[in-house]
């Protein structure tokens, strides 16, 4: 019996893909210039199919990787041409809601929005909102640990997931949950970026919609007045839901794309969402207004409604795809640096623009010190696209040299798996490929991703002795 | 081996004892190389070892099965670095949190956890984590925690996580400690985010009779911090609510007149963030639970966490719980089953082989010999 004699044992022919063109439609996620065609793909409808396949790869010794919407930028999803792409589209039922407990269950290849959606009209969301958050699903957003502009006041997925149905690369079904005595595996399953099993069941947590929800979009003359706003802001003890930072450059690319009536001399604009309490945000709000004219914001438009608070973001959320108007390629970048260094390191990314003639717009998570630079270069022009690579590395090496991170949202994946031993030792990465070893002895979920070489999961250490009171 | 180092060692004694265990021996290490060194000597000698900080909770879960050299952290007390700009704080394992506090005050800041044991340490409350009231808003030890080090059994130093407050790279060992009772290994060091201190705090509390579920306060909009109850085996229940920030007063008041009553008050009542007393469960159940007669339950209605005190079977109360509820035994006596149904079990032991496969960091602390 072959692989595929196996895998047509277990599903229907529409739901086993081995036609060559139609795989090719799963050859990247929103990594795009990483592909490969896996060997198979499987479209699995329920966790008993999802363990059945990989129950398959382990006695056929095969890798498998887990898909949900294709989203990411790291090239988490990235195929194996050896082996089985999981897809995890047909699992979309929200199997429940129970809004005395706060919290739904749901199938990993419900979208984000969606959760929200289901509840929103009884005065409930799911608080995680990452960029695609229309098209990505919950099952990858558990993968990455994906955050979003308001993670700032809310936190990560991390924080929002109260328990997991996996299947372990061995081809398990257990559940793990805040609620075991013992080690946090919940908390380390998510973002391990598929390296430890598939989610099939997520148990998330919803918030209570907001009494108030309050947008003011504040233009400065340059990028450090802005700057200098986010640190007075954060100074002064509030916690806004989101700040948001854009530069000249994604200005002006946001307005070829949208038309979103940013002030057009800015040099750079903040973007504050304040949420709570009626009498909180009123309060807060008086108080960040009057911060961002005391640090030079020559405008302040403060959203009256849900339609203006819209129009306010639609240039921030439209920032990434919008730079493809003023380049015909980019990269997006994904570091973080500690917030008092946003300064130092911004003026760092001036000067790689200088010495490598590349252009970057910048997009930013103000608040948490999470950069998007958005590395700009023609693919047609000889040299520019490798000038580009170089640009977008060095700016990793400035947030680690500040103490940062390579990655805020966008997870390691493929893109970034040689940048780790910049961030960690090799003690550290060894250390965690315990954990791996733990969960996947094999070596098989979604390998190659996360970490830089191969690490194998050996002998245990030796069992060294010697007589105690030789040592003390 | 350890004469060639400067590590504080001392003979070990009753005081030093966990579960009724007395170590060998008592290091005092003061850096995480010193421990570093401490461990690797105890693997080449084969012997077991449990960390310590200010000891408020050594005595909950099982007892280690063997124990050679108790891991004194009081030692490693300090404040590494605070960048108040950037919310952040980075402090060795052995520091109170009440110390932390202080410092963090000056700058207007807290970690925003609270303390249900005077004197706990940072280490100690990762290593097993209580609930305190808090947590509804801020989550717990783990959600707080933005990176780690630590040191396993074979003496190796490994850090994950950073400084900075938004950060997926690599695994969150962070996490996996939390809660691993020194079954893993040290914890050393860890970084946290921080809060700013709200302008200002308010509680509401009322009586009642019985369980109250406090449902039409969380599903308002006002925002409560924490909302706990207060059950005593015997006599009155009462809730509070927290409210804090600066229009933490109106929104109390708000609060007052949903439920139609209840007394404002600008501090806590005695009982807020503390356990209730030997011997002690954890709870965790998200509905109303079944309370057996003779037992106090304190905890948060938000969050569905509590903690237990009172005799009784723990068998027979897990028996009338609902299928997703936990109770466990923490300290002192009962009768009936510790841990209670544990699913991801397996998986834990798999993560214990790997990170302690010489069984000699805390083994036994946890279920199933973990």
């Amino acid at each position: 019996m072959t692989v595929f004699d196996r895998l047509e044992a277990i599903f229907p022919p529409d739901r086993v893909i081995t036609d060559p063109v139609r795989l090719r439609t799963y050859e990247c996620d929103g990594l795009t210039y990483h592909r490969a065609t896996p060997m198979v793909v499987v479209l699995p409808e329920t966790a008993a199919e999802v363990a059945a396949v990989v129950k398959v790869c382990a006695e056929f010794g095969m890798p498998f990787v887990a898909r949900g919407s294709g989203t990411g930028l790291s090239g988490g999803a990235l195929p194996r041409s050896d082996g089985v792409l999981i897809v995890t589209s047909r699992m979309r039922r929200i199997l429940s809601v129970d809004l005395d407990r706060r919290q739904a269950v749901v199938e990993p290849g419900v979208t984000n929005l969606a959760i929200t959606e289901a509840v929103r009209d009884r005065g409930y969301y799911y608080a995680p909102d990452p960029s695609s958050q229309q098209i990505c699903s919950i099952g990858g957003n558990v993968a990455e640990n994906s955050g979003g502009a308001h993670c700032l006041k809310y936190g990560f997925t991390v924080n929002h997931v109260q328990a997991l149905e996996i299947v372990t690369p061995e081809g398990e079904i257990v559940e793990v949950s805040e609620d075991d005595f013992g080690y946090d595996l919940l908390g380390a399953f998510v973002g391990s970026e598929g390296t430890l099993g598939i989610a099939t069941k997520i148990t998330v947590r919803l918030l209570r919609t907001p009494e108030a929800v309050t947008t003011l979009l504040a233009a400065f003359e340059n990028i450090e007045a802005g700057g200098q706003a986010v640190s007075s802001i954060i100074g002064a003890g509030i916690v806004p839901a989101a700040i948001e930072m854009m530069d000249a450059l994604a200005i002006e690319a946001a307005e070829a794309a949208v038309a979103c009536g940013y002030p057009p001399n800015a040099g750079a604009v903040l973007i504050v969402e304040l949420d709570g309490p009626a009498p909180e945000v009123d309060a807060q709000l008086a108080e960040v207004i009057a911060i961002c004219v005391a640090t030079g914001s020559f405008e302040q438009r403060v959203a009256a409604s849900a339609d203006e608070r819209a129009k306010i973001w639609r240039g921030r959320k439209s920032a990434f795809a919008a730079v493809g108007r003023i380049s015909p390629a980019y990269i997006v970048q994904d570091g973080v640096v500690p917030r008092t260094s946003l300064g130092e390191v911004l003026a760092g990314i001036d000067a790689l623009q200088d010495e490598f003639g590349i252009r970057v717009a910048n997009v930013f998570h103000a608040g948490d010190g999470n950069l998007h630079p958005l590395v700009l270069f023609d693919d047609a022009a000889p040299g520019e696209g490798e000038r580009a690579e170089v640009v977008s590395g060095r700016i990793l090496d400035l947030c680690i040299v500040h103490g940062g991170s390579i990655t805020g949202e966008h997870g390691v994946g493929v893109d970034k798996a040689r940048y780790m031993p910049r961030m960690f030792t090799d003690a550290d990465l060894d250390t965690m490929q315990r954990l791996r070893c733990a969960f996947d002895p094999g070596g098989r979920s979604n390998p190659g991703k996360v970490f830089p070489t191969p690490r194998l999961c050996g002998e245990v250490p030796r069992v060294r002795k010697g007589s105690p009171g030789e040592i003390f | 081996m350890l004469g060639h180092t400067s590590v504080t060692m001392r003979d070990g004694g009753p005081a030093d004892a966990v579960g009724g265990q007395v170590p060998r021996w008592v290091a005092l290490p003061e850096s995480v190389e010193e421990i570093s060194v401490v461990l690797g000597a105890c693997a080449d000698a084969g012997l077991a070892v449990t960390p310590a900080g200010a000891r408020t909770k050594l005595c909950w879960a099982a007892p280690p099965e063997r124990l050679d050299v108790l891991l004194d952290l009081s030692a490693m007390h300090d404040v590494l670095e605070h960048v108040a700009g950037d919310l952040v704080v980075r402090v060795q394992a052995g520091i109170p949190l009440a110390r932390l506090a202080e410092v963090l005050a000056k700058a207007g800041q807290e970690l925003a956890l609270d303390v249900p044991f005077p004197g706990a340490t940072v280490g100690g409350t990762l290593a097993a984590p209580s609930p305190g009231p808090r947590a509804y808003r801020y989550g717990n030890a783990r959600d707080l925690l933005i990176g780690v080090t630590v040191v396993l059994a074979d003496g190796t130093i490994a850090r994950a996580g950073g400084k900075v407050v938004k950060n997926v790279a690599g695994y969150d060992l962070g996490k996996l400690f939390t809660g691993s009772y020194g079954t893993l290994g040290v914890i050393a060091e860890a970084t946290f985010r921080l809060h700013p201190l709200p302008a200002d705090r308010r509680w509401l509390t009322f009586e009642c009779e019985g369980w109250e579920d406090a449902g039409a306060l969380l599903r308002s909009q006002l925002e409560p911090s924490a909302v706990e109850i207060d059950h005593p085996a015997e006599g009155l229940t009462t809730v509070a609510a927290l409210f804090e920030g600066p229009a933490a007063r109106d929104r109390a008041e708000a609060a007052r007149d949903l439920l139609g009553g209840g007394e404002l008050r600008d501090d806590a009542p005695s009982w807020w963030s503390r356990p209730p007393g030997l011997p002690l469960a954890s709870l965790r159940c998200h509905v109303a639970p079944y309370v057996p007669e003779g037992v106090s339950v304190r905890g948060s209605l938000a969050t569905g966490v509590y903690l237990a005190s009172g005799t009784g079977d723990l068998d027979a109360w897990r028996s009338r719980l609902p299928a997703d509820a936990r109770l466990v035994g923490l300290a002192g006596d009962f009768t009936g089953d510790r841990w209670g149904p544990i699913p991801s079990l397996p998986l834990m032991r798999r993560v214990k082989e790997r990170f302690d496969p010489e069984r000699r960091m805390s083994p036994g602390r946890l279920a199933g010999g973990v």
